[in-house]
């Protein structure tokens, strides 16, 4: 049994879906996925001391076909870490959801609703865990593909989550052929799919143009999946028109995702020696990174619907996940696991609070919100430690984040960046401060529909703040896990931590 | 007591206080009391930390390698431990007495938050590094904004607004940034004799990165981030006393030169004369808040924009780079302090006992307040720097220190300074004393006793400063 588990956490929820779209009656469906996200959540939970404590990777045969012929889930130190973030917020996401799907989505629905959802997480499950390079594409439009459903699922309440999803869909399949074509390219040069192998074989072809191109046309696709500006102009509309659960599930995942297929792919199949890819990957992946922070936060600065404001926020810190990889060293790519873990984690606190007031209120903006913080306290304070979070303030998981992105940039002297992600993010406190203004400082307006909070609704928020307080007071484990992460990739230089 | 257990109680007092606030809140006088009990031995705790050689060192956890919170008293820390310490049981005193006098309402509030902020003030004293001083720093400014907005109205919020504003945009956008950069660059946050900055930086970027402490430590007020401290004049006279000398400006002061002498260090601030920018700056700061203290007639406006021009000559004390002026600056911490709240409690008690708050209506109020005009006028000689007060060792200190670094200019600022003190602290004394009174008053009519015993005590505080203060002397080598 414990041998199987690499390949039981994707395989509990894929099975499950279907059964889920058969089952009627209130809460049977939302029962199954509570049940098998949580199942997941506890076995990558486990791979991940079980990888921890035999300190190398793990590698599973499917069907005992050994690599490279038989297709192979490989937990290392890297996947161990993703795999509990995406269980984790899956299994939380749920527990939200139970409320929020009975506010928005048709009881007709629930069965087909969470047959996508469990199906979503499979496919990220999958595509993290897996060891061959077009499994990752199989695992991406699984995922995708109902994601685009679920997002459209949103035209219950909101008819702009059509155009929302359908955008999506059109993006996110652009992206996934970039991906499937720079995929070819490679299998032509090498002959295999295997990422081991295609590490292995790559070196002997790397000086060739076709190499290159697979290069520019896997990270292109990847850019677009993990919404980096400026291909990101998919995510504001599919993440503020969704049905609030969604939203919440993949603010926290769907992009995360991406960009470890892009860390995994660009540094563990092709490697930093690759000819050409300081510059292609590395300097651009910075200048987008960087770009991409301003612009996300100035568009959130003027944003008034939360969904929307936290979704530009979105941007700007995929941002710094960005930096982090543009990087190229191994302080920069833990910085991206830390803040890909971090800011899950925050994200996920922020869309669910949010989430319960939009399915109250029927919107949340900051309309909404004024002078919320005297009715619904427990749910707003769980924004306001969101929001610190986003900022970066000590003792909340986004300031060790920080931290060692800021180190990241300065080991290579990249001053000028430094400052500029350092502005950038302290400017998240424009957006910030105008929602603690608005909630605590304000009277609440006259007539203002009166806001409810119980404590099923803002447990799971708060289930989330807690883990961003307690990652940000306590983060040596995870400083540790997002280097030894990082050093799959990078070997270590004695010394760092 | 050992250091370690004296760290402790100095740091749980205050919330032991606050919390007993919450528990006796239906008990006015239980939850009084306890207060200023606890105030009391705190203020022996401090001094007795204060009198152990330095060396303890208490880590509370570690965030991540290399980052912990942690405490570790060092001379400076201690002395502003006991200046806080010590300041807290009389300032609550003199609190129960305003807010009953003046019957202002939510007592119990009032006295939570600011038992939590003295826990702040506190943490500040006492921290090992950077990161912890940034927490506690953080907690001050969001426990005084309670204080700050106690009266709810529109006026309070405003101002509130102004506090929070100024205060928060300025720790995270700068001084945050500083705090990271030392630690991307030195790779520790320590505060340690002689700095950790020596060699780890390249000397063309030490301005710039003072400059994200001297604009960061928006507490400190240097201009032109000042305006939340005469915006807070709204809240209660008590307030005002835990800002300007108790807590909050001190607090910022007090970073300031910590961050100067311990993660710069004297020498290489000299060495690199990354620091001669502030020198200047400070001295605009000084002159200016002084000329604008002498357009205001409302008393509090005055005395904080006196608050502003003195804090510039802290700031000073540590760009000017010489342990002389150094100590000097660390020495006004304490002289400002004890000089500063007396002149706030006066305030407060010229308000609960005549209701004013104009200036020109307190012509000849000295004569029926005898006690409290006295102690006026003796902080406001120490503030000006005239002996035998407090105030004039750390004036001579720093104009010591400012000829031993050929800052010849820098003498006249302060001494510029001293005849501008004089004009518009001395107003408010002749008036009290000569003027004619514009209505008539009968007898003496003094603030409750609540109020005059913590003003006397704070007054007689400053005279006694000037003579021992051989023990309050931080000899930052050289």
């Amino acid at each position: 049994m414990m041998q199987h588990l690499p390949i039981l956490q994707v395989l509990l929820p894929l099975l499950a879906s279907p059964f889920a779209a058969l089952l009627r009656g209130r809460d049977v469906a939302w029962g199954l996925t509570f049940v098998t996200t949580g199942l997941a959540f506890l076995i990558s939970i486990a791979l991940f001391f079980q990888q921890r404590a035999i300190g190398e990777t793990m590698i599973y045969e499917l069907g005992n076909w050994a690599a490279p012929l038989g297709i192979v889930y490989v937990i290392d130190a890297a996947s161990a870490l993703v795999l509990p973030v995406i269980s984790g917020i899956g299994f939380i996401a749920t527990l939200a959801a139970r409320q929020l799907v009975a506010a928005e989505i048709d009881a007709r629905d629930h069965g087909l609703f969470y047959a996508a959802w469990l199906l979503t997480i499979a496919g990220m499950m999958g595509q993290v865990t897996t060891g061959d390079a077009f499994n990752i594409f199989v695992f991406l439009e699984i995922s995708s593909l109902s994601a685009y459903a679920l997002v459209a699922m949103g035209a219950g309440r909101d008819r702009r989550a059509l155009p929302a999803a359908f955008n999506y869909l059109i993006l996110g399949t652009v992206g996934a052929t970039f991906y499937v074509i720079g995929l070819g390219l490679l299998y032509m040069l090498t002959g295999t799919l295997n990422l081991a192998d295609l590490a292995e074989r790559l070196p002997h072809v790397e000086e060739t143009r076709a190499a290159f191109t697979a290069m520019a046309f896997i990270a292109l696709g990847l850019f677009l999946k993990m919404a980096l500006f400026p291909l990101h102009f998919w995510l504001v509309p599919a993440y503020a028109h969704a049905p609030s659960a969604v939203t919440a599930l993949m603010a926290s995942t769907a992009t995360k995702v991406s960009v470890y297929v892009l860390i995994r792919l660009i540094f563990g199949v092709f490697g930093v020696e690759f000819p050409g890819i300081a510059d292609a990957v590395g300097l651009l992946v910075l200048t987008l990174g960087i770009a991409g922070a301003f612009v996300g936060t100035l568009a959130a600065i003027v944003e008034t619907d939360l969904k929307k404001l936290f979704a530009q926020s979105s941007i700007a810190q995929l941002g710094y996940m960005a930096i982090g990889i543009g990087a190229m060293s191994a302080t920069g790519l833990a910085a991206a696991f830390l803040h890909l873990f971090n800011h899950a984690l925050m994200k996920g606190a922020l869309f669910l609070a949010i989430g319960m007031i939009a399915a109250q209120a029927g919107r949340a903006t900051m309309g909404t919100i004024q002078g919320a913080g005297k009715q619904i306290p427990i749910t707003m304070t769980a924004i306001l430690f969101g929001g610190l979070a986003l900022i970066g303030v000590p003792l909340t998981a986004g300031f060790i984040s920080k931290l060692y992105l800021i180190r990241a940039l300065l080991e290579q002297n990249f001053w000028l960046l430094a400052g500029l992600t350092f502005i950038s993010s302290a400017l998240a406190l424009a957006y910030v401060w105008k929602i603690i203004e608005a909630t605590w400082l304000q009277p609440r307006p006259k007539g203002a529909p009166v806001l409810r909070e119980t404590a099923s609704q803002y447990i799971p928020a708060w289930i989330m703040v807690v883990a961003t307080l307690g990652f940000g007071i306590y983060a040596t484990p995870l400083v540790e896990a997002a280097f030894a992460a990082a050093h799959v990739f990078i070997p270590s230089v004695a010394g760092a931590n | 007591m050992s250091a370690e257990n004296l760290i402790y109680t100095l740091l749980g007092l205050p919330l032991l206080a606050s919390a007993l606030v919450l528990l006796f809140r239906n008990q006015p006088n239980l939850r009084d009391g306890q207060a200023v009990l606890l105030g009391i031995i705190s203020a022996g705790a401090a001094f007795q930390l204060y009198l152990l050689p330095t060396g303890a060192s208490l880590t509370l956890l570690e965030l991540a390698p290399g980052l912990t919170l942690s405490f570790t008293p060092e001379p400076l820390g201690k002395l502003f431990a006991l200046v806080a310490g010590t300041l807290w049981p009389l300032a609550t005193l003199y609190t129960i007495g305003y807010m009953r006098g003046a019957k202002e309402k939510n007592h119990t509030r009032f006295l939570f938050f600011y038992a939590v902020a003295i826990h702040a003030t506190m943490g500040i004293a006492l921290s090992g590094n950077l990161l912890t001083l940034f927490v506690f720093y953080e907690m001050l400014t969001f426990s005084t904004y309670p204080l700050v907005t106690h009266k709810g109205d529109e006026a309070a919020l405003k101002a509130g607004r102004v506090y929070l504003g100024i205060l928060v945009a300025s720790s995270i956008v700068f001084l945050l940034f500083g705090v990271i950069g030392v630690w991307a660059m030195a790779g520790t946050l320590d505060f340690v004799s002689g700095g950790i900055l020596a060699g780890k930086i390249d000397p063309f970027y030490v301005p710039a990165l003072l400059a994200l402490f001297a604009f960061g430590i928006g507490k400190a007020a240097l201009m032109p981030l000042h305006r939340w401290l005469p915006a807070a004049m709204v809240a209660p006279t008590p307030v005002s006393a835990l800002l300007h000398a108790v807590a909050v400006v001190k607090a910022g002061v007090f970073t300031v030169l910590k961050v100067g002498v311990y993660i710069f260090g004297i020498d290489f601030l000299k060495e690199t004369g990354g620091s001669e920018w502030l020198v200047w700056v400070a001295s605009f700061s000084i002159l200016a808040a002084s000329i604008v203290a002498m357009t205001k007639t409302n008393l509090k406006a005055r005395l904080a924009y006196s608050t502003v021009s003195q804090l510039g000559y802290i700031v000073m004390g540590m760009a000017l780079a010489t342990p002389l002026a150094a100590s000097g600056a660390a020495l006004h911490i304490a002289a400002h302090g004890a000089g500063k709240i007396t002149l706030f409690f006066c305030a407060g008690a010229i308000y609960v006992a005549h209701k004013r708050t104009d200036i020109q209506d307190m012509n000849g109020l000295g004569r029926t307040m005898p006690i409290t005009y006295t102690a006026f006028a003796l902080a406001a000689l120490s503030i000006m720097g005239v002996p035998p007060l407090a105030g004039a060792w750390s004036k001579f200190m720093l104009m010591g220190g400012a000829l031993d670094n050929g800052y010849l200019l820098v003498l006249g600022v302060l001494m510029v300074s001293s005849l501008l003190n004089l004009v518009y602290l001395g107003e408010i004394v002749i008036r009290g004393f000569f003027a004619n009174p514009t209505r008539k008053l009968k007898g003496v009519q003094e603030a409750p006793l609540t109020m005059l015993l913590p003003l006397s005590m704070t007054a007689l505080l400053s005279l006694a400063l000037f003579f021992a203060v051989d023990l309050f002397i931080i000899d930052f080598g050289g």
